[in-house]
């Protein structure tokens, strides 16, 4: 072997850390053996991760709360299809994630060889690129395209199948490769005409409301989008993803919209005579019935995506760009206004319809996730599992940062939040990490625990123990007669569970136990598994019926 | 409409697959496409017709410029271009058709490539139109097998859709 030249492996790992990876999540198997064993050597910090999913979003975790690419490394077969999940969840939610799976060499390809798996063509619709490495010269130019397309643009998951001849075989290594991507330029910088039409739209507009999608935390918006709403008086509504994005205690902020949004948020929607959607993409989640959306509404639509423009709903002004960019754009074009009269409108809604909820009896998931807030001064990171307390952290905890909440979005995925936590927690030492979990979504992924234990991350999980699936418990309450077909949980102890993992376990079943256990926690060393015992069959509202209009809330 | 679309892609494995992937799970009709290399061997073309309506056509061309290996997209419909299509037809044709088929062969230029104890196979190129009568004058004699290559275009005269004409056509604000 002459001197500069290095085996597929390690071209890839050198290729990583040019990239500035220093972390990587992943879990070894026959075909990884050479990248494993080129890790040996390396500085990159390797997690192992209990399952291949949990690899998947924990590095998506990762990327979501740091705003740096998440890499995650896994073998061919069942190492690259339990990666699936954690792939098509990246991409639901523009998430920017590097994949790595070992595959078969490439003589023993397309024979169906032990452990061999077509993972490009299976992620080919939802990576926003992938590769099969042909040859171990064209790797280093692959990683470097793989990164810089997750991260520009739109970003998103891409992966790169290597096969073991192409990371067991050498070639030179050089660190100055050229990309070539002729079809890949995505525009940043908005048209300035269009810019100019909808500073007139807004100038004209007597009710403007921001509508606020995970696009301005992903382009570092939020400063921007501050002093939009400022320089307008106009309130802010946002979507799972854009929480965060604006700050929740603001005065002029009206939370989350859509099917459990805040009735003030949704009233907002459907009597606004301006929407300013800023890298959203009109989820039907969002939207509810589309004929009555912002159906008074003229729409000015602010995407990196050209796609989303014109998808799902007609758009009147539709500005194609970062985010970021094209709000500083604006904010140029734009005058103060005042607007009273709306904002006034929109303070009696929140005086009149707050959100509130019961807190005698049993514990409420609503006062658990409310004090978690109040004990971390809305400073924690926060991942959510899928579920009745996903929406309930959506609705009662205060998020005031950008890539505070970290939560599965556009895929819905149970078994997201602890992996996700360990994530964030790797990414983000030294800060506080909750992970708020359903009793079901938890035992999707309860092996991380393991990981957690394994690597010192103190992240507190907390189980909304309510004994149920409960989410789908509540559409068979609401829509399907109270016949509770298989949503009732026999759960573990999690207390033991916790315990025989190594963390920490409490169980909390009244409010008074809530603050000292929360107290406990946070200031634990150890992962802790926090048991809430809370009220069974307590339903999430407001509530719009699916395919109704936003005003139509149950609740 | 009918519309007829000239799509550069990069020349890589699989770039098909990741086509004609997005227009079956995001429920795009492909009328038909023609695939097949350039004057630069490391770019493809594709000739894609599809029918749809303008709005239902925007979303067609944006999300194929989304994937990494679409280099350049033009929509010709509306443009003034030649377009062909080749078909082979194996016709039945015992001794007492042969003379009538071969007439038919003759008025619309088409081409006798192959003659079989009991059948002919016919080749013509043209336009839809052009083939779809040929097609129809033929049936009565009984048509054993057909297949056509889909259609593939050119902008008249010296605009081009290729690749060193423009790059990635911005998007459609
Ligand atoms: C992987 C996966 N499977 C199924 C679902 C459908 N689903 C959505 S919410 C839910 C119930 C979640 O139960 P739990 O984690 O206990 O949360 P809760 O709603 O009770 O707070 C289910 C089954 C899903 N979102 N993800
Ligand atoms: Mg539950």
């Amino acid at each position: 072997m002459c001197a500069n030249k290095l085996s597929g492996a390690q071209i890839l790992l050198k290729s990583l850390q040019a990239e500035g990876v220093d972390t990587i999540f992943g879990y070894p198997g026959g075909q990884a053996l050479p990248i494993y064993d080129a890790l040996y050597d390396s500085d990159i910090r390797h997690i192992l991760t209990r399952h291949e999913q949990g690899a998947a979003h924990a590095a998506d975790g990762y990327a979501r709360a740091t705003g740096k690419p998440g890499v995650c490394l896994a073998t061919s077969g069942p190492g690259a299809t339990n990666l699936v999940t954690g792939i098509a969840n990246a991409y639901m939610d523009s998430v920017p994630l590097v994949a790595v799976t070992g595959q078969v060499s490439q003589s023993l390809l397309g024979r169906d060889s032990f452990q061999e798996a077509d993972i490009t063509g299976i992620t080919m619709p939802i990576t926003k690129h992938n590769y099969l490495v042909k040859d171990t010269s064209e790797l280093a130019q692959i990683v470097k395209e793989a990164f810089h397309i997750a991260t520009t643009g739109r970003p998103g998951p891409v992966l790169i199948d290597i096969p073991r001849d192409v990371s067991a075989g050498t070639a030179d290594y050089n660190g100055r490769e050229e990309m070539n991507l002729p079809g890949y330029q995505p525009v940043l910088d908005g048209d300035p005409r269009q810019v100019l039409k909808a500073a007139e739209a807004i100038a004209g507009s007597e009710r403007p409301l921001i509508y606020a999608g995970g696009g301005v935390v992903i382009s570092g918006a939020h400063d921007e989008l501050l002093r939009l709403a400022e320089m307008l008086m106009a309130p802010v509504c946002a979507t799972l993803m854009g929480l965060g994005g604006f700050p929740g205690n603001h005065p002029l902020s009206l939370g989350m919209l859509g099917m459990h949004g805040t009735k003030y948020a949704n009233f907002a929607v459907c009597d606004c005579d301006l929407l300013i959607a800023v890298g959203a993409r009109f989820d039907d989640r969002v939207t509810g019935k589309l004929e009555t959306f912002a159906s008074m509404a003229k729409i000015i639509h602010i995407d990196i995506d050209p796609a989303e423009i014109g998808k799902n709903v007609r758009v009147d002004i539709p500005i194609v760009g970062d985010v970021k960019r094209v709000l500083n754009q604006l904010l140029e074009a734009l005058q103060p206004r005042l607007g009273e009269a709306w904002r006034d409108k929109i303070l009696a809604w929140k005086k009149e319809y707050p959100m509130s909820h019961c807190d005698h009896g049993k514990l409420k998931p609503q006062t658990v996730i409310s004090e978690i807030y109040n004990l971390t001064r809305g400073d924690a990171r926060i991942a959510t599992d899928v579920g009745q307390h996903q929406m309930w952290t959506a609705q009662y905890y205060s998020f005031t940062k950008p890539r505070s909440l970290i939560s599965s979005g556009g895929l819905g995925a149970m078994g997201y939040g602890l992996p996700a936590a360990i994530g964030v927690q790797v990414g983000c030492p030294g800060e506080t990490v909750f992970d708020i979990a359903g009793d079901g979504s938890i035992q999707m992924n309860i092996q991380e625990l393991c990981t957690a234990v394994n690597y010192e991350l103190p992240i507190n999980v907390a189980i909304i123990n309510n004994g149920y699936l409960g989410m789908v418990r509540q559409w068979q309450e609401l829509f399907y007669n109270r016949r509770y077909s298989h949503s009732e949980l026999l759960n573990p102890d999690f207390v033991k569970l916790a315990e025989a993992y190594g963390a920490e376990g409490i169980r909390v079943t009244k409010k008074s136990e809530l603050v000292p256990a929360l107290e406990q926690a946070i200031r634990s060393s150890k992962p802790v598994m926090l048991d809430f015992v809370v009220d069974r069959e307590d339903n999430v509202m407001p509530m719009v019926p699916p395919g109704e209009s936003l005003d139509r809330m149950l609740g | 409409m009918t519309h007829t679309l000239a799509v550069l892609v990069e020349n890589n494995p699989g770039v098909l697959a990741r086509v004609a992937g997005l227009f079956s799970r995001r429920g795009f009709n492909i009328d038909s496409l023609a695939v097949g290399r350039t004057e630069d061997p490391s770019v493809s073309r594709m000739t894609i017709v599809v029918e749809g309506d303008d709005r239902y056509l925007e979303q067609v061309n944006k999300q194929l410029h989304k994937l990494v290996d679409v280099i350049k997209i033009s929509d010709i419909t509306r443009d003034a271009y030649v377009d062909r299509e080749l078909v082979l037809i194996k016709v039945h044709a015992d001794a007492s058709k042969r003379a009538e088929i071969m007439q038919l062969v003759d008025i619309f230029r088409a081409r006798i490539v192959d003659v079989g104890l009991k059948t002919l196979t016919v080749e013509i190129t043209g336009n839809e139109g052009k083939i779809d009568a040929f097609e129809d004058s033929l049936r009565p004699f009984g048509i054993k097998e057909l297949v056509r290559t889909g259609k593939i275009a050119m902008l008249r005269g010296t605009k081009s859709s290729s690749k060193n004409n423009s790059q990635k056509e911005g998007d459609v604000n």
